[in-house]
């Protein structure tokens, strides 16, 4: 990886999933690392229930706090048609990965239209190394469905070139003290699954 | 000490570095979070929600004249409010420093409308700086301060969604009080906008937006980087970040003020390149007054009008390609996942409500505006905050028979108090039978939860007031007032067609705390559940557009069930506040066991 290069990172999901949290450790991770950041998040008008992304991207130098469509190098989606919508931003060579998840839009919730059926074979067949991971039933396992977030930003962490030890000090920062213990666990877990 | 921050942390940051002694604003996307910082981490400014722009942009103003470095906030629709007082506050000019930060929303991510503050600044003969990132929020607070003091001048910061919410790296320092001494003063020549003195201001106002002018010239975020001189691209705000990222050797001006411009030292940028281009979002506001110099130049035919910019569309408009290579989008067509209104949100309750009454509904700006979504479908104009009480009450007295009985007003109750009272007062004066409800759901909710003047809560959460809309409304000489529990919809449906009927205007007040609010709590937080074998899957209360119902399709229906499917409920999400339960035919909504 070259020096002059830089990260871009997109992270989407939906209202609610923990997406800014996760991006904001990311950039002070990239900050801590000594990166030049830029970060940026669109996250609609209510509160809940619609569509989130946030674009992070570090390097020597960075510009555009939003990823220029076609060069990210990662898409971290937490719901499952989330991924295919802002998959044009996704660059020929990028990585994908996805939260088996689907969180059902109010059109679905009321029986006007369907979930469409196929969604992870559509991410395979443009990304055939696809990584995609049911998180909450991690997160269950680990005895807290919330930490889904900090999972995936272990199996992220594995796609990047930061020590996983200024991801730690970052959590410890930005966590409340009872929650840091787990969601370090949660951290590690997402790195073995990456790894595996 | 560098930190990661966002634009509008970076303001509020700037505010307290710069000596700022009082900050007042109004929520709105994307300023919003500049206050509440300031609220939270910044003990020496005097901070506080003013009920609208133009109070808040009237008290910056009054600190400001006693010498107060001062700070007004606001969304862009936001100086519409205040326009009156920014319009002559021009011509008073200041003492203190004071600094109206407004943020636009190109691509209105959370807006009504994509105007331009840059307009205002021209129109209002005041200065507008430009940032596009953190840092430059930050310093530029200082540079606006200053030039506000140096000019006798308000000063806009200008903002918009990308920069206010986007984070980059902001060297910190310590906080510096301003120059000018505090005190009241009597200047009535510079202070009393009568005729005679306001024509002797105005002149002053001319000269001083040519002195301005020629401040800019060497004003230092105004910079020249010349690179490839084949092209050669004016821009500021954002939209400069985009156009170095897509065009990273070409030669730049970019401009980090925006009204009055360097005339010079455009003239010089555009002798020096081939081929000239402004890059920037919204109007053709550079573009125009660069044209208007004799000089010639490309722009908006490139880029066009409406919407955001971004590095690839900056790329395509200047080379006709994108150099990305993305993997492409796929051939599906995907739901869309617009923002609904929450589990347990009181206004389900009162849309459902008024659903029941088949009326016309004149809307106004908050949560409740998604009640024109399907399946609710429920509001059926919005014009901007505080116009729907006008709004019925110009239909109700034009249409007469046609409408009598058949439209109602609905308005929140931060927009109430924003500018919903003196409609109120039009109607008790000028008569009608209009209806209007307050959906007083106890908070700003659309902007993220803050206080107003009736929640009982300051911005910093300390206890106050909490202003008495019931009382308010009998003052004006309301006889018809009714407070009505949201949830019991059966009852508000009810008493909604009774003041429908009654021949003079009536308010119903439907309160009922946000779903989200953890204060003054009365949702029950536990779920209900659905009774799969009794649903007769009518959907009645699918159509209440709830969150946590979801219609379940019966692919092989049992002998004898005629249903295309039936109602669930997802117990993560319910929070029990059984609009369902309400609007149920077949008593199938039952307490969770
Ligand atoms: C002039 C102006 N200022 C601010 C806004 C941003 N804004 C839209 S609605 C709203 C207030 C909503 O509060 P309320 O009326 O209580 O309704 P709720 O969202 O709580 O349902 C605000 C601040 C705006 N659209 N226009």
């Amino acid at each position: 990886m070259s020096e002059d290069r830089v990260y871009n990172v997109l992270i989407v999901g939906v209202g609610g999933q923990g997406i800014i949290l996760a991006s904001d450790v990311l950039g002070k991770v990239a900050a801590r690392h000594g990166y030049d950041v830029k970060k940026n998040e669109i996250h609609g008008m209510a509160q809940r229930g619609g569509s989130v992304s946030s674009h992070v991207r570090f390097g020597k130098t960075v510009s555009s706090p939003i990823i220029k469509m076609g060069e990210a190098d990662v898409l971290l989606s937490f719901e499952q048609i989330e991924t295919l919508r802002y998959f044009p931003f996704l660059s020929v060579d990028g990585n994908v990965i996805v939260n088996d998840q689907k969180i059902l839009p109010p059109a679905v919730f009321t029986g006007k239209q369907e979930y469409p059926p196929d969604v992870l074979e559509r991410i395979r067949e443009k990304v055939p190394n696809a990584v995609v991971v049911d998180g909450i039933h991690v997160a269950e396992n680990l005895g807290n469905p919330r930490v889904v977030n900090v999972i995936f930003l272990g199996i992220l962490s594995k796609y990047l070139d930061i020590p996983a030890s200024t991801y730690e000090e970052v959590l410890k920062e930005s966590l409340k003290p009872k929650l840091v213990d787990i969601n370090l666990k949660a951290f590690h877990e997402g790195r073995a699954l990456a790894a595996s | 000490m560098k930190e990661l921050l966002s634009g509008n942390e970076a303001i509020a940051r700037g505010a307290d570095e710069y000596g700022v002694r009082l900050a007042s604003a109004y929520p709105g996307t994307p300023s919003t979070e500049i206050l509440e910082y300031i609220g939270k981490r910044y003990p020496k400014i005097k901070a506080g929600w003013a009920p609208n722009e133009k109070v808040a942009l009237e008290v910056a103003a009054g600190a400001a004249y006693g010498g107060s470095r001062s700070i007004a906030v606001m969304k862009h629709v936001g100086l519409n409010v205040a326009a009156d007082p920014f319009m002559t506050l021009s011509y008073t000019g200041v003492n203190g420093g004071l600094v109206i930060v407004v943020c636009d929303d190109p691509e209105m991510h959370s807006s009504q409308n994509e105007q331009d503050t840059r307009n205002y600044a021209k129109f209002g003969k005041v200065p507008c700086l430009d940032p596009s990132d953190s840092q430059e929020a930050k310093d530029m607070m200082g540079e606006a301060l200053n030039i506000s003091e140096t000019f006798d001048t308000p000063v806009i910061l200008r903002s918009c969604t990308r920069v206010s919410h986007s984070m980059s790296m902001v060297e910190l320092k310590d906080r510096v009080e301003g120059p000018k001494e505090l005190g009241l003063k009597k200047d009535p020549m510079k202070f009393v906008m009568l005729p005679a003195m306001a024509r002797r201001r105005h002149p002053l106002v001319e000269q001083r937006l040519k002195d301005i002018a020629a401040f800019a010239e060497t004003f230092p975020f105004n910079k020249v980087m010349m690179g490839d001189e084949s092209l050669g691209i004016i821009t500021g705000s954002v939209a400069y970040l985009y156009a170095r990222e897509a065009m990273p050797n070409a030669s730049f001006l970019k401009l980090g003020m925006v009204w009055p411009l360097p005339e010079q030292m455009i003239r010089d940028f555009a002798s020096r390149v081939k081929r000239l281009v402004v890059i920037e979002e919204l109007d053709p506001f550079i573009e125009e007054a660069v044209r208007l110099m004799g000089i010639q130049v490309e722009g908006k035919s490139l880029t066009g009008l409406c919407g955001e910019l971004s590095p690839e569309k900056v790329e395509k408009a200047l080379t006709g390609a994108s150099t990305a290579k993305s993997i492409g989008g796929i051939d599906m067509e995907l739901p869309l996942r617009p923002p609904n209104m929450c589990p347990g949100c009181p206004h389900r309750a009162t849309f459902t409500a008024l659903k029941k009454n088949k009326v016309y509904v004149a809307g106004d700006i908050g949560c409740y505006t998604l009640g024109a979504l399907p399946p609710i479908g429920m509001l059926d104009n919005c014009l901007c905050m505080g116009a729907g009480i006008g709004i019925a009450a110009g239909l109700d007295r034009s249409l007469g028979d046609l409408a009598k009985g058949k439209a109602v007003a609905v308005i929140g109750d931060s927009t109430f108090f924003h500018s919903g009272m003196t409609p109120l007062l039009e109607l008790a004066y000028n008569g009608g039978s209009t209806t209007v409800v307050i959906m007083d759901n106890r908070i700003t909710a659309m902007t993220g939860a803050q206080n107003h003047p009736g929640t009982g809560y300051t911005l910093r959460e300390d206890p106050t007031i909490s202003a008495d809309m019931e009382k308010l409304a009998e003052a004006f000489g309301f006889r018809r007032i009714r407070t009505v529990n949201p949830y019991h919809v059966k009852e508000l449906q009810d008493v909604v067609k009774e003041e429908l009927s009654a021949d003079e205007p009536s308010l119903i007040i439907a309160r009922a705390p946000c779903a989200l609010l953890k204060t003054e709590r009365i949702l029950p937080d536990k779920p209900l559940r659905i009774d799969e074998n009794v649903c007769i899957g009518c959907k009645a209360c699918i159509n209440t557009g709830c969150p946590a119902l979801e219609f379940v399709k019966i692919e092989q229906p049992a002998e004898g069930d005629k249903r295309k499917g039936y109602s669930r409920i997802n117990e993560a999400l319910c929070v029990g506040c059984r609009t369902c339960f309400e609007v149920c035919k077949s008593d199938a909504v039952k307490e969770a066991s």
